[in-house]
């Protein structure tokens, strides 16, 4: 899986951005190895809040190195999602987190966050699959403070595939949201 | 409402190219056990023409999956014209009808003499003189196969009709995508448009004269109306989202459609003539492949209101919507038969994504393919066949079966993807 290793230099980057101490690895699902990352990360820069505070405000604690970074377009720039579900995985949310910051510190910044399925069902179910997925996403950043103006959704459906394919690794290969600027 | 009220456009996109690199070939796959026996005898005279048109009425009818021609090889005689026809002969080789030809070059042409025996009954059913342009053999073969195929069935044959499709090549950033119309053997196929965005959905006006279709050439999806003889074309919606799976009304006046500008995708009708648009369904969940009655008075569609999609069907004098499938999680992209009385949909099976019929009011739903991963069903204009977009390896091909199940036949592509099977309605 090519993400991985993005995945897993960002989640270490966020934890060097957002110094403090985690009281809990909880906050993930799926319960696999980087997802429990990104979950730490996650709950470390929301001490204290509910669950909607845990998508609410992070920054604060961010201050200097954060500005830097959000100087940059996040790299991660596709996150992936399971076979019919359009809920972000707990192993994203520091991706999407990074695009939120990036957003919100660049107001000039425009996103179109593209929405992708896999090749099984119909091509316009699909289409209504892929643009739910991408919906999600700019759901979740704008509860993040990013403004609607800076977000567009196109959702591509099955009709533009990452990988070919009957295999549940390009399935799940293309099953995607990928953020364009 | 943002309709744009664009003028027709010439676009660049356009090219309308005779040359095939999408050339599709037929494989028949399933053969039926309730097929009648029929001769299709060479046609005398033939000799130097550029199509052999007796082939071509041999194929046609062997596709329809109702007649088992008579192998070549088996015939030792070749009579041209009803006297020459010996019943004792053809009876012995169990064939039920025989069809017999001659060809005679007209001019710029050919006249093509054509008449069918009913071997039991021992009797010339029809016959007829049919002239036809050197250029257009096929087109004049499949009105022969029409003729012979309504004489002994009393269903109006579909040979001389076309299939919309799309072909797709390459992978994510880079890819091709063209709109193809061929015979509905797959012959001739002519580009209508390529594009290095998606291409989707086509569908054909009742007059088989325009194709509605999505294309994402402004890097977003909107419908466009293209006249296939002109290549004319004009964009009509550019909402914002999904501007999706256009079909027309019966009248040609109106296209449902499903639109996404208000949050969640809903069936709409926009008036061709007006631009304006009408919304039909408003719940908090997909709704989208919506299909018209052919009396106009109906629409399918799929909608995920239950959990997963299920057709629904919207009654556009009372506004009502019913649920309409009930077997199994996941029917969706349902078409109608062409007498209003059947559905045709992509059906989750425990084997895959299948083509399926099912009576509208209820009854049992009967998977049709033998195929795993089918797509958008499309029903032939005198409902006999279904084609269907499925895979053959990694390779998306067209695939058709029999309104009944028993037959089926495969049109695979050269190279690349074939997909989003549209069949056009008669056509003259």
């Amino acid at each position: 899986m090519q993400l991985k290793p993005l995945a897993r230099s960002l989640a270490v980057a966020l934890s060097i951005v957002v110094i403090a101490g985690c009281s809990s690895t909880g906050g993930t699902q799926d319960g696999d190895s980087y997802g429990s990352q990104d979950g730490s990360s996650m709950g470390a820069g929301t001490s204290g809040a509910g669950t909607s505070g845990q998508y609410g405000s992070t920054t604060g604690s961010g201050s200097g190195a954060g500005q830097q970074a959000d100087s940059r377009i996040p790299e991660v720039r596709t996150i992936y999602f399971d076979y019919d579900r359009d809920s972000i995985k707990s192993e994203y949310e520091s991706a999407v987190m990074a695009h939120a910051r990036y957003l919100r510190a660049n107001p000039n910044a425009q996103v179109v966050l593209h929405g992708h399925t896999d090749e099984r069902g119909t091509r316009e179910y699909n289409m209504a699959l892929g643009e739910r997925r991408a919906r999600a996403v700019q759901r979740f950043l704008n509860i993040q403070g990013v403004s609607p103006s800076q977000m567009s959704v196109v959702s591509y459906g099955e009709e533009r595939p990452a990988a070919s394919g009957q295999t549940e690794s390009a399935y799940s290969q293309n099953r995607r949201v990928v953020f364009n600027y | 409402m943002q309709i744009l009220s664009k003028v027709w456009l010439f676009c660049a996109l356009l090219f309308i190219s005779s040359t095939a690199s999408a050339q599709l070939t037929i494989e028949i796959t399933r053969g039926s056990d309730q097929a009648v026996p029929i001769g299709v005898v060479p046609f005398a005279g033939a000799e130097g023409m550029s199509e052999d048109i007796a082939q071509i009425v041999q194929d046609d009818l062997e596709r329809s999956g109702l007649f088992e021609p008579l192998e070549r090889s088996a015939m030792f005689e070749k009579p041209s014209q009803a006297e020459e026809v010996e019943f004792g002969t053809w009876r012995s080789l169990d064939v039920r009808y025989l069809v017999v030809g001659r060809a005679q070059q007209s001019g710029n042409g050919y006249q093509l003499q054509f008449e069918l025996m009913d071997i039991s009954g021992q009797r010339r059913m029809i016959g007829e003189t049919v002239t036809a342009n050197a250029n257009d053999l096929r087109g004049a073969a499949h009105y022969i196969s029409d003729q012979v195929f309504e004489a002994i069935t009393d269903i109006r044959g579909a040979f001389s009709t076309s299939i919309a499709y799309i072909t797709a090549q390459g992978l994510g950033d880079n890819m091709q995508f063209g709109l193809y119309i061929s015979d509905a053997d797959g012959h001739n196929s002519q580009q209508v448009l390529t594009s290095d965005q998606p291409i989707m959905s086509p569908a054909w006006s009742p007059d088989g004269r325009k194709l509605a279709y999505v294309s994402f050439e402004s890097e977003r999806p909107a419908i466009y109306i293209q006249d296939v003889a002109t290549g004319q074309r004009v964009q009509a919606t550019s909402f914002e989202g999904i501007n999706g799976a256009p079909v027309w009304s019966p009248d040609g006046r109106r296209i449902a459609m499903s639109l996404s500008k208000d949050g969640q995708p809903e069936i709409y009708v926009m008036d061709i003539g007006s631009r304006s648009v009408e919304q039909l369904t408003n719940s908090n969940s997909i709704d989208t492949e919506p299909a018209w009655s052919p009396d106009g008075r109906s629409l399918l569609f799929t909608s995920d209101r239950s959990g997963g999609p299920q057709i629904y069907q919207y009654s556009l004098g009372s506004g009502e919507t019913k649920r309409v499938t009930f077997t199994g999680n996941y029917n969706a992209r349902a078409r109608y038969s062409p007498d209003g009385d059947q559905i045709f949909l992509i059906h989750r099976s425990s084997r895959g994504y299948q083509v399926a019929r099912q009576d509208l009011d209820g009854g049992r739903l009967v998977v049709l393919s033998d195929s795993t991963r089918d797509e958008s069903p499309s029903v032939a204009p005198n409902g006999t066949m279904v084609i269907f977009a499925t895979q053959q390896g990694n390779n998306g091909v067209l695939s058709a079966v029999s309104a009944d199940g028993r037959s089926s036949f495969r049109l695979p592509a050269a190279q690349g993807d074939v997909r989003d099977p549209a069949w056009s309605p008669f056509l003259n």
